[in-house]
């Protein structure tokens, strides 16, 4: 055999050790209990209230409800606007920052607990465990020949995966209109083609992700995964195996073979990974940091009289004998949680200072100014003033204005209905001989004739075709 | 572990290379479903819609859609939700109509499109017309009337004024004292002596005794205010001299530089129902009256 060519066979044989996982095999993980277990119940049982979250009233209405067709957005007593969603910028960057405070510290602490595909993945396995049995029954049902048993079996999971995927669905459709309405309308098959469109994107989506995808998701699919992954430093605590105490590995430790490490390698904290990863070979893109290793490696440890922890929430630089900073001396954490901060405190200041009206006056172009017989010159203005209050507002529009520009009859009142914006117009005049310039500056006041008091002001322009210094 | 992370014992063509052996792997399943969930599609979307282009057509496709169809629909729909409005309107006179603040509102908003359409070709989209070619809608200044049942008469049986050409019978001196009487007029300065050759000429017949024509007066002719700030066929001397040696509407033939004022009658083109809006919409402009 030349050089050259035992060299490819060695290539051959280092790509032996690659695993790629591109889903040619479902993975079945046995299910351990434990701490992290039962964190991932806690975390995973919070969407819960994703599903009964439109149910809730709130005046009369559904307290959470996302009105697309008339542009506002319900949450309990508050409603907000379109003019507002600059808020929802903020929110979105408090949720980036909350991601990513989170991984800097602790990992895929997302992943791990509380994404909606773990999660929901995690119902369907289980309920998978619960009709077809346990990983070696599961994979023996596979393998095994149709039968009246395997149909019964396999009928009776994806009906019940099916069910889950139409709930959420259903549930995710209702946050736009009303719930009772809604289910009404699917049961009676009267629903708006839309209405379908999201219930069969998300009962597909549902059904094929966390029934068939599952861990496919997480490494091929999922943005988040990438980013989460470059978050993470030398300081960020993750499921590590400890080598040193781990290595050499085999069985247990016992006469003639002292010199082992504590890891009995019984390929436990490989069959209870979701993502079928083998966390002995150290930080990988599969893992989402859900912790099930270390609540099966813990079991066995127990087993086997030793401490537990050969598999632990633990950073780089802890394995390597170092402490871990505090967090506050941690630049990452300090620059996340500072945006964070900043976040919170906009929407806040967002939220409470909400105008009950929303003031917009658009100068009319075509034609810029009218003469009239009298030769006076008029501007037209289109008023778009928005009531956010529940109840209709007595207004008052006048000029602020020493420019001799009037509004034609001296002042307008308007009533601007509750909830709605009615476009009107409204004609200013002025005699030419007053006016300075072509362009003449001008103030429109918008306040209320009762209470509650606003007053509003829109900066706009009066165009005439001559000007004083002409 | 999947078989084909295994080189080794992966089955291959045959074909090697320095050694390097071209394996059989099948793509990832993922890229197989996704590869055939893709030609399924392209063949049901074949069957469905317009797809194969043929020499001098194409394939229609079973479900029969084409962009037309789905364009008509679309104007159906939006035809339905105004099918209430309208009937409404239909039902209502123009002054019902301009009291109404929701229908008034309606009205302006549904004639905008027709306005574009046949209005403001010559007017202009604000209603502004063109200097001295067609007359401003959004002032206050009317040669039939700015009340909203006139302004639908003109749109309904359009508009053709009428004023002869002083060429015929006045020398240039007498035009051009003509002219001065006219401008004075406008500046609110014009003598006794100018007002009675004003009379003597025959203006007064149209355009009254003061100058202040009328909006449609015993001739029905439209006959301009003339001691207003507003011109319809230009302010400065030699275009007012023009409309008077000229006139409006003479036959070209005759008079090669008349001036040509003639408002269409949309009467038989708009349906009663777009006419009243557009008057409204005209209305609204800001010189109804």
């Amino acid at each position: 055999m030349s050089e050259e060519k035992q060299s490819i066979e060695e290539l051959y044989a280092d790509a032996a050790h690659w695993h790629v996982n591109t889903g040619g095999e479902t993975i079945h993980a046995k299910r351990v209990t434990g701490r992290f277990r039962n964190y991932k119940w806690f975390a995973g049982s919070l969407w819960l209230l994703y599903f009964i979250g439109p149910y809730f009233r709130w005046d009369g209405q559904q307290a959470i409800f996302f009105d697309i067709p008339h542009r506002q957005f319900h949450m309990f007593a508050l409603t907000v606007w379109p003019q507002d969603i600059w808020m929802l910028s903020l929110v979105l960057i408090l949720l980036a920052m909350t991601l990513f405070g989170v991984t800097a510290v602790a990992g895929r602490v997302w992943c791990g607990y509380f994404c909606f595909q773990t999660v929901w993945t995690d119902w369907f396995t289980w309920l998978e465990e619960k009709i077809e049995g346990n990983p070696v029954q599961r994979r023996k049902l596979d393998a095994a020949p149709w039968n009246a048993r395997k149909i019964r079996l396999k009928l009776f999971k994806h009906t019940l995966w099916m069910l889950i995927a139409i709930v959420t669905g259903v549930t995710f459709a209702a946050y736009f209109t009303d719930v009772f309405d809604l289910w009404l309308r699917y049961l009676s098959l009267d629903a708006p083609l839309v209405a379908w469109a999201v219930l069969a994107a998300f009962v597909f989506g549902t059904y094929v992700f966390a029934g068939f995808m599952r861990e496919q998701v997480c490494f091929w699919l999922c943005p988040y995964a990438r980013i989460q992954s470059v978050m993470l430093d030398k300081d960020t605590i993750l499921p590590t195996y400890d080598a040193k105490r781990g290595e050499p590995r085999g069985k247990v430790k016992g006469k003639g073979n002292e010199s082992r490490g504590d890891c009995i390698d019984c390929q436990l904290c490989v069959g209870v990974c979701p993502t079928g990863v083998d966390i002995r070979e150290g930080m990988q893109e599969g893992c989402i940091h859900c912790g099930m290793c270390i609540d099966a490696c813990d079991s066995i440890m127990d087993k086997v009289n030793r401490p537990r922890g050969l598999i632990r929430y633990s950073s780089e630089k802890e394995m390597t004998g170092i402490k871990l900073p505090a967090l506050f001396k941690r630049p990452r954490v300090i620059a996340y949680s500072s945006i964070f901060m900043l976040s919170v405190a906009g929407i806040v200041y967002g939220l409470t200072h909400i105008p009950p009206v929303e003031l917009s006056i658009v100068h009319e172009r075509q034609p810029l100014y009218i003469r009239m017989s009298n030769g006076e010159i008029h501007n037209k203005y289109t008023i778009k003033a928005v009531n956010k209050t529940l109840d209709d507002l007595h207004m008052r529009l006048s000029i602020d204005d020493e420019s001799g520009v009037t509004i034609v009859g001296g002042t307008m009142d308007v009533v601007l209905q509750a909830g709605k914006m009615v476009p009107f117009s409204v004609f200013l005049t002025a005699q030419p001989e007053n006016l300075q310039e072509k362009k003449t500056r001008i103030r429109f006041i918008l306040e209320n004739t009762g209470t509650p008091a606003v007053r509003l002001s829109y900066k706009s322009v009066f165009m005439s075709p001559v000007g004083k210094q002409e | 572990m999947a078989k084909q992370d295994k080189p080794q014992h992966t089955p291959d063509t045959g074909h090697e290379w320095d050694g390097i052996r071209e394996l059989t792997n099948p793509p990832p399943r993922w890229w197989m479903i996704a590869f055939h969930a893709s030609w399924i599609w392209c063949v049901v979307y074949f069957i469905l819609y317009p797809a194969i282009p043929l020499v001098n057509d194409s394939t229609k496709g079973i479900l029969g859609w084409t962009q037309i169809k789905e364009f008509k629909q679309a104007v159906e729909e939006n035809e339905a939700v105004k099918a209430p409005f309208l009937q409404k309107v239909a039902a209502m006179d123009g002054q019902a109509l301009l009291a109404d603040d929701g229908l008034r509102n309606f009205a302006e908003s549904s004639a905008k499109a027709i306005f574009g359409d046949y209005c403001a070709a010559c007017h202009g989209a604000g209603g502004e017309g063109a200097q001295g070619l067609f007359p401003n809608l959004a002032d206050d200044d009317w040669l039939y009337g700015g009340d909203i049942d006139t302004i639908i008469e003109s749109i309904t049986d359009g508009r053709q004024s009428n004023m002869p050409a002083h060429s015929e019978f006045l020398n240039n001196d007498e035009l051009n004292q003509l002219t001065d009487t006219v401008v004075a007029l406008s500046q609110g300065k014009a003598t006794a002596e100018q007002m009675t050759q004003f009379d003597d000429v025959g203006c007064s017949n149209c355009h009254g005794m003061d100058g202040k024509g009328g909006a449609i007066n015993d001739l029905g002719s439209g006959a301009a205010n003339l001691t207003d700030a507003i011109w319809r066929f230009g302010s400065s001397r030699e275009e007012i001299m023009r409309t008077i040696r000229d006139g409006v509407n003479q036959d070209p033939a005759d008079v090669p530089n008349t001036r040509i004022a003639i408002m269409p009658a949309f009467g038989g083109k708009l349906s009663p129902e777009a006419i009243k809006m557009l008057a409204v919409k005209v209305h609204e402009f800001g010189g109804g009256k």
